[in-house]
């Protein structure tokens, strides 16, 4: 075959891909310079914004961590059994995407406030939801479960069934077969589907500022240090936090880029 | 726990009247017996319900009705993990993840058996299937043949009463299947139970002490390997095996450099073949259009000349089909005009000849 004519479509798609890709790099390229060392080094120092980075941090991987317990096996069903209203299902899983976050906070607030079954029971235990981590890693829970749940559900369909049977043929209970069959090679969607359910976490605000002010989760405090005192304020800790955000996101890409086939 | 009723007998595996319909395929009124030792192959073009059935006996899916006892248990609704038949894949099914030590070693761990016991089982078993050297790779490394021996390795470690095979050779290349075919009769003369599933005639031919016959869902016919291919019991039966000359025994190699082939029927029975073939066990198969018959000793190229007596003459549906009796059974298919102008009717004598490049040996 001869080289090809560049076929002018192509070009005008290069084109406009380059001005999206400019306009989602520009602007934290922008915000990252313009913000000097001395005032990045002060907000490294400054105990309010480390704490609340820290408390991000560990809120959304608790979240996740205590979600996976719950949508690893559930994905496993979705992926391998028929039931009725499965499409449904599927469905619910996905609505916390599609919801405005603040809406989520409402009705987070409506289940896990004082007075309500799960609110009282919390107290019972000495779980605060209402301005406490609990109701946090719950914001964040709800705002990010359905990246874990999509992603490793598309990893265990991509185990081969036979294997399953084979396990179960070989005298395995289905436990042992779920812990040493489908999970090991399912793997690597399961780690990218918590990476990615983490950082999502790490970065939800709408929820969580109506469920927990305080303790103070990073996205907030950028959020309350721009109110009160104005956008020069509010950049170091916002290039902190987005740097912190990129590791992940990062660590995430070169996990997903390992695999072999299906997607993030 | 339930109680079950043993089952006094040599049968290891009974399917009585087994039924199920999924979709567009369906199996019904099922029914054979496997006997302790016997090398079942059950015989069926695709589509017939083989895999219906397969799934029906590992529990995968649950039959509609009838029953399945394997060694005086009844497992029609046992659970997949506690029926101990054990299921050698197509494609083996290793388990990616895990070396060929671990894939092996997999069912004895489920059961709880001691890290020890295991270890010495698992070289024991490796070296029976001759992968000893091969326990530390990952099965992505192995060859087709290795890794079904991996496979079988790995369902015997699990100590099941009867092993379930599904069309084992199919994937793999004649190198290999001679390989894995005599390594199946060896597992088989060890004291294994072995129900093989498949469409290939000649797996059939060469493995089998007992043949079933699959028919749109159901198995129509039942007998030793040299009944059911001399005397198949239907048309469709007669078409789908479409030989009838099959004779087990030895290859032997001769100093001028020609292949032989004697079996070990009552009679003494040769066969000069045309072959690269190795010495050992075989399976010669000869297609009855390939046997020419005369009323006097020809002077012919042929290097398989037998002289007998005609033991039968049936119709068939091109031509006729006259069975020689010559030390073992020849059938040949001919015209009818040949029977006339031959002037063949039941006790006359005749000679058959087989060219060598007609011989067709199977080896293992």
């Amino acid at each position: 075959m001869s080289i090809s004519r560049i076929e002018p479509m192509h070009l005008v798609f290069a084109a406009l891909g380059g001005v999206l890709l400019l306009f989602i790099v520009a602007p934290l390229a922008g915000m990252f310079l313009s913000v000097g060392k001395a005032e990045l080094s002060e907000a490294v120092t400054d105990r309010e914004v480390t704490s609340s980075i820290w408390l991000t941090l560990g809120a959304s991987m608790a979240a996740t961590l205590i979600a996976s317990f719950g949508a690893v096996p559930f994905a496993w069903i979705l992926a391998r059994k028929e039931f009725p209203f499965k499409k449904l299902v599927n469905g619910i899983v996905d609505l916390p995407i599609v919801i405005p976050h603040s809406a989520v906070g409402i009705a987070l607030l409506g289940v896990l406030a004082p007075g309500t079954p799960v609110g009282s029971l919390g107290e019972k235990l000495g779980v605060t939801f209402i301005g406490g981590v609990a109701g946090i890693m719950a914001a964040m829970a709800f705002v990010s479960v359905p990246f874990l749940v999509n992603a490793a559900r598309d990893g265990f369909a991509a185990v081969p069934v036979r294997l399953e049977q084979a396990a179960l043929n070989l005298g395995a209970s289905p436990l042992r077969v779920f812990l040493t069959v489908s999970m090991p090679m399912a793997w690597r969607s399961i780690i990218s589907g918590l990476v990615l359910m983490w950082a999502r976490g790490m970065s939800e605000f709408g929820a969580v500022l109506i469920i927990a002010y305080h303790p103070m989760i990073t996205p907030v405090l950028i959020y309350e240090r721009f109110g009160a005192f104005g956008l020069k304020y509010a950049r170091p800790v916002t290039v902190l936090f987005v740097a912190v955000c990129l590791v992940f996101f990062i660590a995430l890409r070169m996990i997903a880029g390992r695999r072999s086939h299906a997607e993030v | 726990m339930p109680k079950y009723e043993k089952i006094t007998s040599a049968a290891m595996l009974e399917v009585d009247g087994l039924a199920k319909r999924l979709g567009a395929f369906s199996i019904s009124g099922v029914s054979f017996t496997v006997d302790e030792g016997e090398y079942f192959v059950l015989l069926g073009a695709s589509g017939t319900g083989k895999t219906v059935l397969l799934e029906t006996l590992t529990g995968v899916i649950r039959s509609d009705s009838g029953r399945v006892i394997l060694a005086g248990r009844d497992i029609t609704r046992e659970r997949m993990q506690r029926r101990r038949l054990g299921m050698v894949f197509q494609d083996q099914a290793l388990f990616p993840h895990m070396s060929v030590r671990r894939n092996i070693a997999y069912g004895p761990a489920s059961s709880g058996m001691k890290h020890s016991d295991i270890e010495k089982l698992v070289e024991l078993l490796a070296s029976e299937t001759g992968i000893g050297h091969l326990l530390d790779r990952s099965p992505a490394t192995l060859s087709g043949g290795e890794a079904q021996r991996a496979a079988l390795a790995r369902a015997l470690a699990a100590g099941p009463e009867c092993l379930l095979l599904d069309e084992p050779l199919s994937s793999l290349d004649s190198g290999a299947r001679v390989e894995i075919r005599t390594l199946l009769k060896k597992l088989n003369r060890g004291g294994m139970t072995m129900l093989h599933i498949t469409h290939d005639y000649e797996e059939a031919a060469a493995l089998a002490t007992k043949i079933g016959i699959m028919e749109n869902g159901t198995v129509v016919q039942v007998d030793t390997p040299q009944r059911i291919l001399t005397h198949p019991g239907s048309e469709f039966i007669a078409r789908f095996v479409g030989i009838r000359n099959v004779y087990r025994g030895w290859l032997r190699r001769e100093s001028d450099g020609t292949t032989v082939f004697e079996s070990d029927a009552e009679a003494p029975f040769r066969l000069e073949a045309l072959c690269e073939a190795g010495e050992g066990e075989a399976t010669a198969v000869v297609r009855s259009e390939a046997v020419t018959l005369s009323a006097y000793r020809p002077d012919t190229s042929a290097r398989n000349l037998f002289e007998g007596t005609v033991s039968e003459i049936v119709p068939a549906r091109r031509g006729v089909e006259v069975t020689v009796d010559a030390g073992a059974a020849i059938v040949a298919i001919v015209t009818e005009r040949s029977v006339e102008s031959l002037g063949l009717e039941r006790g006359s004598r005749v000679f058959a000849s087989i060219k060598a490049s007609a011989v067709k040996i199977i080896e293992g």
